[in-house]
């Protein structure tokens, strides 16, 4: 857990978050203490400890393969920035 | 009419079989004690009453909420109205269909009616990151509510609400209800169903109701739970009436202490009135054991690792495409990501969500995220432990009273640290409530104490059994904030 290594604007980057340079500068440093808070797990030893990723462990929960009613079109696009023609308008993706 | 927006959920009920007043009258003084409080509490982002009113005009008094209006924490979809998290990311965003727990509520007669301020995507201990307002706690409006079910909890107390839906996270019902001086109760993992919940950290979220007495949450707790095709994880148990074993005794109950719960740097008032409360319940029967929970003091180091991992994958869904806040005039398909999602969330979901990348990114994973998971099974088996030996934990729901607007929003580390002792709770997938039990004064105001009661995993029933024998002792859940 070394965690200067934790470069704001590359994993701001891979989350597909523009920063200004104030916000970078303020977040390094408030996300570099939470780090170092974090530190204190390092301390315990976890050896053979299962990990949880779940508070009630249920697994491959499956249903019937049948079709239930969804949102209509209209309910679907609703809430969408920008449609046309009954679909969404998305920004460019091939040149 | 004042009078009436006073009354409990069963006491309501009750006027309305009698025929004191109809579930219309009730709505009406409902939106005008809102209309009188709330320009000071700001715990409501925004009201149809017409729609309500519809409702409440043909609805049957009969069903077990029949004719009560509930509000609603603005993460949960009512189909029809805005549904924004307290974010700019979803401004004018109108939900397509009802949650779970709104079909569930609407099923039994309640009307969902307004929509309550919270931290925006529930990322928050105070309130403060709503992107829209303030809402400001009805004992001091200086200080906050808490969160991040801060309006839930505030409207609830301001007698601006009989009872409201929250969700808890990592204490996002509980603090707040302590805050402000009401009752809130996290159910246990999979009681309820989290379908039509914005999903923040979808391993630790669960729906909640807040009231003024225990009572009351444990009829909403009636109506809400049950197993839900539509989310996976909700778990399918037998029937069961969780007023059950309200209005018992402690006479026999083992309260367990935890004794990492009374930790220096608490503040010396909120300690003192727990601990009377702990002996009241000793004066009600209760036999008082001392316990340990161990690993305690990493719950919020793992708490700060899973639930921004959990969150960093839930809020990629919010790129500015289907639904959401879209960055005008865009380059190019990285730029509009980049720039939706900058100009879309505020600072504590950015600061979130690249934590919770970091954790999550190669090289990182097992180091942090994996660790994490480990010391989580570790933080269960704590409690898991102590459940052999006690029926309930009893302990302080928050280490601080309600602190001043502003005081911390510049250290997010501190501001965490207002979780410490709800966190494991949700780490552990377990039951909790917090109840009022007493005052600390400061600068002059009366600021509300929480006690907190945790159960093992599905075991409400006899948590809210507990919970109601020290409440309707105590007595303090009747007491109303004197300015509102």
């Amino acid at each position: 857990m070394s965690s200067p290594n934790l470069d704001v604007r590359d994993v701001a980057r891979l989350a597909r978050i523009e920063l200004t340079d104030e916000e970078a500068t303020t977040f390094q440093s408030q996300l570099g203490r939470v780090l170092e808070y974090v530190e204190q797990l390092k301390t315990l030893d976890v050896t053979g400890v299962e990990p949880t990723a779940h508070a009630n462990p249920v697994f491959n929960v499956l249903r019937e393969d049948v079709s239930h009613p969804g949102l209509t079109r209209e309910a679907a696009l609703a809430n969408a920035p920008h449609s046309a023609n009954n679909l969404v308008v998305v920004t460019k993706v091939i040149e | 009419m004042s009078k009436l927006t006073d009354l409990s959920i069963s006491e309501l009920q009750a006027g309305f079989r009698r025929g004191d007043f109809t579930p219309a009258d009730a709505l009406r003084a409902l939106e005008a004690r809102i209309a009188a409080v709330d320009p000071s509490i700001e715990a409501y982002l925004s009201r149809d009453f017409e729609t309500a009113l519809a409702a409440a005009e043909k609805v049957d008094i009969n069903l077990p909420l029949g004719g009560v209006p509930i509000g609603i924490k603005d993460a949960i979809n009512v189909l029809g109205e805005s549904c924004t998290c307290a974010s700019k990311m979803l401004a004018g965003f109108k939900s397509p269909y009802d949650a779970t727990v709104i079909a569930k509520l609407r099923a039994a007669g309640a009307i969902p009616y307004g929509r309550l301020n919270m931290d925006e995507f529930a990322m928050g201990s105070s309130t403060e990151n709503s992107a829209y307002q303030k809402t400001r706690n009805p004992w001091d409006t200086t200080r906050i509510p808490g969160g991040s079910s801060g309006g839930s909890a505030a409207s609830v107390a301001a007698r601006e609400a009989f009872a409201t839906l929250g969700s808890d996270t990592g204490g996002s019902i509980r603090q707040p209800a302590a805050l402000c001086g009401v009752v809130g109760l996290k159910p246990s993992y999979g009681r309820v169903s989290r379908y039509g919940l914005v999903a923040f950290a979808s391993s630790l979220d669960q729906i909640g109701p807040i009231a003024r007495t225990t009572r009351d949450c444990a009829s909403l707790l009636n109506v809400i739970t049950g197993k839900d095709s539509q989310d996976s994880t909700s778990l399918d148990l037998p029937a069961e009436d969780f007023t059950a074993k309200l209005g018992g005794d402690l006479k026999g109950v083992k309260l367990g202490v935890p004794k990492e719960y009374f930790v220096d740097g608490m503040n010396p008032s909120v300690r003192s009135q727990v601990e009377s409360a702990i002996q009241r319940c000793k004066e009600l029967g209760a036999e008082i054991i001392e316990v340990s929970l161990p690993h305690t003091s990493y719950a919020v180091g793992v708490y700060y690792i899973i639930a921004t991992a959990e969150a960093s994958a839930n809020l990629a869904r919010f790129d500015g495409v289907r639904y959401g806040h879209r960055a005008k005039n865009p380059r190019d398909l990285l730029d509009h990501y980049m720039r939706s999602r900058e100009e879309g969330f505020g600072s504590e979901v950015k600061r979130r969500i690249i934590l919770g990348t970091y954790v999550l990114s190669s090289g990182y994973y097992d180091a942090y995220y994996l660790r994490a998971q480990k010391v989580r099974t570790m933080i269960r088996q704590d409690f898991t432990n102590a459940f052999e030996k006690v029926d309930a934990l009893i302990c302080p729901t928050s280490p601080d009273a309600a602190f001043k607007i502003g005081e911390r929003v510049d250290d997010p580390l501190r501001m965490y640290l207002a979780d410490i002792f709800t966190i494991a709770t949700n780490l552990a997938g377990i039951c909790g409530i917090s109840v009022p039990c007493g005052f600390v004064e400061e600068s002059g105001s009366q600021l509300p104490v929480g006690l907190q009661f945790l159960g093992k995993a599905l075991d409400e029933t006899r948590l809210l059994g507990i919970a109601d024998a020290y409440e309707t002792a105590a007595g303090f859940s009747s007491q109303r904030p004197p300015g509102v």
